[in-house]
């Protein structure tokens, strides 16, 4: 009896718009790709709230796996509770979220309905560029239920470890605000009481009103020079002890001599200082640190990696799984550990065939039988059937963090790569020093220690690197907006830097050069029985390999099985048994048959199904490379060495042999194998890895810039330094050749604020310094800079198709 | 002349404060999801109204 599965028209999913094969849940004459999404839309419309489908289209969160109820009961501890929650009167409680899977106007609209579905709820805030929201509730809810609903929606909070062990301190972003408030204040009246000075007062009233002006001058500087300028010689002062000299020293070095030579000339009535350029430069400074500041405010790369930490686990009692928070452990408590879910403490095991990969602990990702009766440590992963554990050491959340606060998520720690302001500032303060020094020798020589002290201070004012410490936040932060906005979400500045540095872009191939989205899967053997496609759904389920979350898909929704045991060998299979059965799926090694290959089978990988060693049949997934593959190749090779890893065989090489050097291509990869090969490659490039992310990490983390592309941004990718979405991939060379720009800006932006400092240090060093010179090319200058690095980046961008 | 000066001076003051005042308030915490939050309309009620009107014919 042979049949094969029809393949179904593709559908795209009301509430979340992805597409999907099979049947649709039809409610409302709506499609839904899942009962999770039908769901939300039930609860929506029930509430009256259906607007939300008409703001932005399919603006849903996939539900495909579904919430359980108890998953958010150790929430309901008052420990924990205490933690979380911002403000309590006993009657109504406040508490922060980041969520991170807000993206778009209808999460605001929703979100800020919440009240319009349970009544308990008051209020609740959406702060969108943090992803953050701010609830208010009343007190006969349970925490517990106010993330249940947002889990439910599809908006569950990331709740993090240190979250839960210390009370989060809340940034205090706004004292760079009223630091930019009172250097603006002081700037504007100070200009404004120059004036007079600089337009010269009439020999009458003269000598009066210099004298006040100066020192109301005097006054106004107090309060940049103490307070809002405070951060640049704090930093200064940590930069010189370290022997790292950067941009702050003579920033502060700037500061600190014109307050002290202006100060002086009013005293001595012998001028009236360099007030106004002091206090403009403290305020463009501050600004452009305020800007800084914003574009950091959109990546929340950093509190990513700590959501692998656990934070709650089921504890058996009296015959029950009760959701407890892992600080609450205690010893003797029975917990139970599912597959892929991370030990929390030291334990003996129970029940059940322990595989636990200690790869965040030790960075080795085989996996460790472990047998009933032996301990097992905290930090492992289990991969494999459900455990049983029996704690034996209570939990410390330091000794956690510790744990994974190691290399394995550490940043590329090492200065490999230096920034370009970097480099420069260190040269630059030496060589302004040496031009002070030097000159005010030259004045010495000649015989005029006052001019000499003149030309030294004036030098120090002068030179003052504002444009230069203005240009890299400035054309970095736009272009890491611009980037951002196209679907390519970066994680530091410096990685846009790094990304125009490499020299070799290495590819992976599935996930990431054949879009799964787009492949099809087709069933070709024996008709399956129903409890056939449940154990194949649930067998999928557990692993995370792109092509079993194809077939996972393919086979469509169906009730959970517990196996008796269960194992991923990675890049072969699945074994799983149930009632004394022995299920493979995998590959024709894995299953153990012989079978003829399909001749010239080249976009096509077939992964085999087996009861007890008899194969009933296979699954066919034809690949499809993403659509813009050969143009973005082509591209990217012009300017960079293109590599190809794979962990599949080479049945594709001739056809990728077009874009790639044969040498240049490898197959049958282990996720060590590609490590080691971005390992070799780096010890004379700079490599760039793209990947998807999931099997790729330990690549993505050794090479110098990891890229990884996803179809959803809000998946979780601890190692990689850029975040892609898949649908912007026809852009990638573009990005490339615009990291290349904006870096060119840069280097403009440092030539032009070099011809200013020339001019300024040519009446400088002659002893020709007005104050009035430098209050007006100081913001000249830095306006200048600010204009040129934001315009340049942004016409860059349109040059390139970003904007 | 004196007194201009310092009046001046109070009201650069008074903006300071108000701006200080303003940044306290939470104001400027937030530059992007109101000019969202603006935009959304409170749809009417239309469905209940319409059971009311049919319980009466």
């Amino acid at each position: 009896m042979l049949e094969s599965k029809q393949i179904l028209q593709d559908t795209i999913c009301y509430h979340c718009g992805d597409r999907f094969t099979g049947q649709p849940i039809c409610i409302d004459k709506h499609d839904f790709c899942c009962q999770g999404c039908g769901n939300v839309y039930e609860l929506l419309s029930k509430n009256n709230l259906c607007d939300f489908y008409t703001i932005d289209e399919n603006a849903g969160l996939t539900q495909t796996i579904p919430v359980l109820p108890g998953k958010f009961d150790y929430l309901n501890d008052n420990d924990v509770r205490k933690k979380l929650i911002d403000f309590t009167d006993g009657h109504i409680s406040k508490v922060t979220f980041f969520i991170p899977s807000i993206h778009c106007s209808s999460c605001i609209w929703l979100i800020e309905k919440l009240n319009k579905i349970d009544a308990r709820i008051k209020q609740s805030r959406v702060h969108f560029t943090k992803k953050e929201i701010y609830i208010t509730y009343s007190n006969d809810m349970q925490l517990s239920e106010v993330v249940l609903l947002l889990a439910r929606l599809g908006y569950e909070p990331a709740i993090h470890l240190n979250q839960l062990e210390d009370e989060v301190k809340k940034e205090n972003n706004n004292s760079l605000l009223y630091k930019i408030g009172v250097a603006g204040f002081c700037f504007g009246n100070i200009m404004l009481i120059s004036f007079p000075e600089y337009f010269g007062l009439d020999s009458a009233t003269q000598k009066a009103f210099s004298s006040m002006f100066g020192w109301l001058n005097f006054t106004l500087s107090l309060p940049v020079f103490f307070y809002s300028a405070s951060d640049y010689f704090v930093k200064a002062k940590k930069q010189i002890m370290s022997g790292n000299v950067g941009i702050d020293v003579p920033l502060a070095l700037g500061i600190l001599v014109m307050f002290v030579r202006s100060t002086y000339e009013v005293a001595s009535h012998t001028g009236i200082g360099y007030f106004d350029t002091h206090a403009g430069l403290v305020f463009f400074l501050l600004i452009g640190k305020w800007f800084q500041q914003k574009t950091y405010e959109g990546l929340s790369f950093e509190r990513d990696y700590k959501s692998y930490f656990p934070i709650a686990v089921g504890v058996i009692k009296n015959g029950l799984v009760n959701s407890t928070a892992v600080s609450k452990l205690a010893i003797g408590d029975r917990i139970i550990i599912k597959n892929n879910e991370l030990i929390p403490a030291d334990a003996i095991l129970l029940k059940g065939d322990a595989w636990i990969d200690y790869s965040f602990v030790t960075g080795e990702s085989d996996p460790v039988n472990r047998i009933l009766g032996e301990m097992v440590f905290a930090g492992g992963k289990q991969t494999g059937q459900t455990l049983e554990l029996e704690v034996t050491k209570a939990v410390s959340q330091s000794y956690l963090t510790q744990l994974w606060n190691n290399e394995t998520f550490s940043k590329h720690a090492d200065n490999r790569l230096g920034t370009f302001q970097q480099m420069v500032s260190r040269y630059f303060t030496y060589a302004l020093l040496f031009i002070a020094v030097s000159s005010a020798a030259v004045w010495l020589y000649i015989g005029s220690p006052s001019t000499a002290i003149h030309v030294f201070t004036s030098v120090l004012i002068i030179a003052c690197p504002c444009a230069l410490a203005l240009s890299s936040p400035f054309a970095l932060g736009t272009a890491l907006h611009l980037m951002g906005k196209k679907g390519f979400y970066i994680k530091s500045p410096e990685v846009i830097e790094h990304m125009a540095k490499a020299d070799v872009v290495v590819f992976d191939k599935t996930g990431t050069i054949t879009q799964p989205s787009q492949s099809t899967v087709q069933y070709e053997g024996g008709t399956l029985s129903a409890i056939q496609e449940m154990v194949i759904a649930n067998m999928t389920a557990n692993s995370i390999h792109p092509i079993s979350r194809q077939i996972n898909e393919f086979v469509g929704v169906q009730n959970e099985l517990v196996f008796d045991t269960f194992k991923e060998i990675p890049n072969k299979g699945l074994t799983a048994t149930f009632r004394s059965d022995t299920f493979k799926i995998g590959s024709v090694s894995h299953v153990g048959i012989e079978m003829p290959l399909q001749q010239n089978e080249q976009l096509v990988t077939r992964v085999y199904f087996s009861i007890n060693e008899n194969v009933i049949g296979s699954f066919i997934l034809t690949h499809a490379y993403r659509t813009e593959l050969g143009d973005v190749l082509n591209q990217v090779s012009k300017h960079n060495q293109i590599h190809l890893l794979s962990g599949d065989n080479d049945k594709q090489r001739t056809q990728l042999s077009q874009y790639f050097n044969q040498t240049q291509m490898r197959f049958n990869q282990t996720p060590e194998d590609k490590l080691n090969y971005i390992a070799a490659l780096k010890s004379n490039h700079i490599v760039m890895m793209v990947g998807d992310g999931l099997n790729d990490a330990g690549a993505l983390k050794a090479a110098d810039i990891g890229v990884s592309i996803t179809e959803d941004t809000s998946h979780f990718t601890p190692a990689s330094d850029i975040i892609f979405d898949a649908s912007a991939f026809g852009l990638f060379p573009n990005f490339i050749q615009f990291a290349n720009s904006t870096l060119r800006v840069i280097y403009g932006s440092f030539v032009l604020s070099l011809i200013y400092n020339i001019i300024g240090l040519f009446f400088a060093v002659q002893g020709l310094l007005s104050p009035l010179f430098a209050a007006v090319i100081m913001p000249l200058s830095s306006i200048t800079i600010i204009l040129f690095t934001t315009l340049g980046t942004t016409l860059m961008a349109h040059k390139n198709n970003i904007n | 002349m004196y007194i201009l000066i310092g009046s001046s001076l109070l009201l650069a003051i008074f903006f300071l404060v108000s701006f200080i005042l303003s940044v306290k308030s939470g104001q400027l915490d937030d530059d992007y999801t109101p000019s969202v939050r603006i935009l959304f309309d409170d749809k009417p009620i239309e469905k209940q109204k319409d059971d009311h009107d049919l319980n009466h014919n």
